[in-house]
């Protein structure tokens, strides 16, 4: 039987606010434990939460970034369980009324294989704001736990999707694209080591062609897109194995081990808490107006989507261009910077998308990394435009740059790269090719297309890829053709 | 000088025929011989006391001293009073020391007022005569085999007896209320809101409330003008205009619309106490005072509706008392789980379990529906009689309480008649209103207290129709025999 997978994930982005969402006590990372623990965050016998607006001025970029429902009354909720890094014995969190309704994420999936990359749009279903827990720290003490409550009432924005992406690769574009909107917007920084950026990742397999969902189990706590992509892809096999050796799916949480590859149930959802949501009594709906909506899109700069269309009327590029440079903000504003810089938009584009990308990659590095910044590719570009250079040659004082050189023309100046467009100087290199190659001559005359490609390719060889190409075709041909 | 006003005890103070030193020891002295008792206090610390009245001294002869500058107050032990042990009534708390004031403390330390000390009151504020405390219950000054209401039992005894020159309660269900009229002294609880309830420890948060207990409306005035007020720390605090609650005192009554709901009046209602508020209607019509029947329907769903979500919120508020940060938590356990299971069965007692079990219930999958939902549903509808009820009269009155003050142990067997002490008093807190209990006579030498509800935020005009009922009648004066 060929199967199906359905994905679906939960993302808990912690936002960037300078203090923590119902009190003031600061949300820097790293601090010795239980310094950032305020009476709040303790939860001391009779303190109250206050929201804190930066978060909520999160809430709403997050919600215009996906051109969500911002919900003009929502509500904050108490999900009531007991562990030691809860400190009041229940999260706030929002429940049947959250702040951001549905939205949209439109996503790239790369190309693998024989398949070709293709764009998807993913629904939202919520996101809504709700306060991180504590965390337990084992080993610290003899024999005892500890508990670290700095963390306790960091806020987090959780984004929920609805069960529409139909591959691992589908899940990690998605997620990655959310990394990067919720970068580009300001709202969390992004770092997964620091667990700024975590995935819940819900996976259930059906036979391929019917619609009724699975039974899903719930990935928990990915932070990392490769762990992602080996998670899902061992659970779906998991999963389809399972069924196919007759057995069933039970709903249930799961953590993927690392070392491992593998995912293995940590609880099954019929010992699960009953939660007993109910609205904080002491907390008022959070209403939220034209007016707030206005004066947050007013700070925000400009969004992908947005960036993307006028890249593609602005620059004449492709949609699949556009949006690959659109995919983070740092590469959308390096590729602006070498246009305002001089460069040519499809040349800059062609060497931020190949070159440079593929660089970058290769060393695991961002574009805020990069040896070569944005003028000086320009400059680089300038050269093949004005012909100069020829790519080919273009390609070699990149690599000079990329190792720390930086003036585009003394390097070509050192290397000798300079294109040669001097019709006797061409005329004279190709005499001496064909005198040395008559039997390709020979074969050119006789009909075969092919040798004529060779000729070019021996000429360039010859000018060390200095001659320009096209002026070596047009003289080639018609001293062939004499 | 125990029986002086709070408006005469300031006198005292500026004219300096009396230190505040020494006033905080008369009121001391009074809490060493009276208290073992009464229990009254839960936590005396003399030396705490009297260096805060030390530093009052120093503000009265600086000139700097307000009103309550150096008058001593007792503080309900729900309060949190940095550096003082701060129990709520329970083992649970028994040995927390606060690290922090309470926005109410706050406001009497500004004005330079004393703490007396902190107050015995029910477990969390749970109950109706002091009988769930674990310090042991307080007797009622007027009979001491008699219980002195509660919540705020400890406070109530404490103002009853004159060990303190007035002090502070929470009122959730009736916990100012129904001690004010078992006890004989004038109660205030305020419009929900009115009172930040920072530091205050949550029993029901929807619904608790903090408001002054003192021998007159005129002293509640002068409480108010220091407890009211926005608080940020609060987000259901509200942001009301600081009132004078004093300005109005001397208002004339004269075209007063009173409502009496007859459901008030109804079935379980006492003969004599129904007689004393008869009296006090007499007393109201000669000041000018009109009276309207009125009907609040769905009243009488009031103690269900309270029974569903205060232990609702509770169940949820009291979560954080797990034995892991602070509070009691058992000497041996084998794992996590016991650990909470064991510290939370020794640290609460049965009333509260009784309320948590309740609130867990109603707030499980497949019962919020019926329970809390629907309980939500008819506090609305309450508080939308009351809204009628106000477009006919100014004011509501009837009684407190159906009856006097009962006998220790009378009701511990049966939660449900104990509830229903607070059946008069419960629906103005479900809508958010505020509402006063008023000395207006006694049955068999028992006081009782007559109940004056007021439109929300209208807190002046009730100490106002409480005023000039005490300036023609003397209820309010009277002190309990063996006390003296």
């Amino acid at each position: 039987m060929e199967w199906e997978v359905v994905i679906g994930l939960e993302t808990h982005t912690q936002l960037k606010t300078k203090t923590k969402i119902f009190s003031g006590a600061s949300t820097a990372y790293g601090a010795e434990p239980n310094t950032q623990a305020c009476e709040v965050s303790i939860a001391l016998p009779g303190v109250l939460p206050v929201l804190n607006k930066e978060a909520v001025q999160c809430a709403i970029k997050f919600g215009l970034a996906i051109d969500a429902e911002i919900a003009p009354r929502s509500v904050f909720a108490r999900k009531n369980y007991f562990y030691p890094d809860l400190p009041k014995g229940y999260q706030i969190s929002q429940f049947e009324l959250p702040v951001v309704g549905k939205g949209k994420v439109t996503i790239q999936v790369p190309a693998v294989g024989k398949n070709e990359a293709y764009e998807k749009v993913i629904n939202i279903t919520r996101a809504h704001l709700e306060e991180d827990a504590g965390k337990s720290v084992h080993g610290a003490l003899e024999g005892m736990s500890g508990i670290d409550l700095n963390r306790a009432g960091t806020p987090l924005l959780e984004i929920v999707t609805e069960p529409d992406m139909r591959s691992a690769a589908e899940a990690v574009a998605y997620a990655k694209k959310l990394h990067e909107l919720v970068q580009w917007i300001g709202i969390c920084d992004g770092n997964m080591q620091e667990g700024s950026f975590r995935c819940d990742v819900n996976v259930s397999v059906r036979p391929k062609g019917t619609t009724e969902l699975g039974t899903r189990r719930e990935i928990k706590n990915l932070n990392s897109f490769k762990f992602m992509q080996q998670a899902i892809a061992y659970e779906t096999q998991w999963q389809i194995d399972t069924l196919e050796d007759g057995g069933k799916i039970q709903q249930a949480t799961v953590l993927f081990n690392p070392d491992t590859g593998e995912t293995r149930a940590m609880r099954s959802k019929e010992e699960a808490n009953d939660y007993r949501y109910f609205p904080d009594p002491d907390l008022l709906p959070l209403e939220i107006t034209e007016a707030d909506k206005a004066a947050v899109r007013a700070e925000m700069s400009e969004l992908p989507e947005a960036m993307k269309a006028r890249f593609e009327s602005e620059y004449a590029l492709s949609a699949y261009d556009a949006s690959t440079l659109t995919s983070s903000k740092e590469v959308a504003d390096y590729f602006e910077r070498v246009i305002h810089a001089g460069g040519d938009a499809k040349l800059a584009a062609n060497w931020v998308m190949g070159g440079v990308t593929a660089k970058l990659n290769a060393e695991d590095k961002s574009i805020a990394d990069s040896p070569i910044d944005a003028a000086a590719l320009a400059q680089l570009i300038r050269r093949i435009a004005d012909g100069t250079i020829s790519n080919n040659a273009a390609k070699q004082v990149f690599e000079a740059m990329w190792s720390g050189e930086s003036d585009v023309d003394a390097i070509i100046e050192a290397k000798g790269l300079k294109q040669v467009s001097d019709t006797g100087a061409i005329e004279a290199m190709i005499d001496e090719v064909l005198s040395a190659n008559q039997s390709m001559v020979e074969e050119f005359k006789a009909g075969k297309e092919k040798a004529f490609n060779a000729l070019v390719g021996q000429i360039m060889k010859a000018s060390k890829g200095t001659a320009n190409p096209a002026q070596v075709n047009v003289i080639l041909k018609e001293k062939l053709s004499k | 000088m125990i029986n002086q006003s709070l408006k005469n005890l300031s006198q005292l103070l500026a004219s300096k025929a009396v230190s505040s030193v020494e006033m905080t020891q008369t009121f001391l002295d009074r809490i060493r011989q009276y208290n073992p008792d009464i229990n009254a206090y839960i936590t005396v610390d003399e030396e705490k006391s009297l260096a805060q009245a030390k530093a009052a001294d120093a503000n009265i002869a600086a000139g700097t001293a307000t009103t309550l500058t150096g008058i001593p107050f007792a503080q309900k032990d729900i309060f949190c009073a940095k550096d003082w042990k701060t129990t709520c009534g329970s083992k649970m708390l028994e040995n927390f020391i606060a690290p922090y004031d309470a926005h109410v403390i706050t406001q009497f330390n500004n004005v330079g007022a004393v703490n007396l000390g902190k107050t015995n009151m029910d477990e969390f504020a749970m109950g109706s005569s002091n009988e769930t405390s674990y310090f042991g219950g307080v007797k009622n000054p007027w009979d001491l085999t008699r219980v002195p209401g509660g919540s705020s039992g400890g406070s109530a005894a404490a103002v009853a007896a004159r060990l303190c020159a007035a002090a502070t309660g929470t009122d959730t269900g009736g916990s100012i209320r129904q001690p004010a009229s078992l006890c004989g002294f004038t109660g205030l609880k305020p419009t929900y809101g009115l009172v930040s309830r920072y530091g205050m420890i949550a029993f029901a948060s929807s619904l608790d409330q903090a408001g002054p207990m003192a021998k007159s409306a005129e002293d509640c005035a002068l409480m108010m003008n220091v407890m009211a007020g926005f608080d940020a720390r609060d987000s259901t605090s509200l942001n009301h205009l600081k009132e004078d609650y004093t300005a109005q005192l001397n208002q004339p009554l004269a075209g007063l619309k009173v409502g009496l709901p007859k459901e008030y009046f109804a079935d379980g209602l006492d003969g004599d106490v129904a007689k004393v508020i008869e009296t006090a209607i007499a007393e109201y019509k000669k000041l000018g005072a009109e009276f309207v029947d009125i009907s609040l329907p769905n009243a009488s769903l009031s103690i269900p509706v309270y029974y569903v979500l205060a232990p609702a919120e509770a169940s949820s508020n009291l979560s954080r008392y797990d034995g892991v940060r602070y509070g009691h938590r058992a000497e041996e356990y084998d794992d996590l789980m016991e650990m909470y299971m064991k510290s939370r069965a020794e640290g609460f007692g049965e009333e509260v379990k009784r309320r948590i079990l309740i609130g867990t219930y109603v707030l499980s999958a497949g019962y919020y529906d019926a329970y809390y939902l629907k309980a939500q549903k008819i506090r609305h509808l309450i508080a939308e009689d009351f809204k009628a009820a106000f477009k006919q009269c100014d004011i509501i009155m009837g009684p407190t309480v159906p009856s006097t003050a009962f006998k220790t142990g009378e009701k511990t067997g049966d939660p449900i008649a104990m509830y229903l002490q607070d059946i008069y008093t419960i629906a103005t807190n479900l809508a958010g209103l505020p509402g006063m209990s008023v000395p207006a006579g006694f049955s068999h030498d028992l006081p009782v207290g007559l109940q004056i509800i007021g439109n929300y935020f209208d807190e002046a005009r009730m100490l106002n129709v409480a005023h000039a009922y005490q300036q023609v009648t003397d209820w309010h004066t009277a002190m309990p025999k063996g006390i003296a």
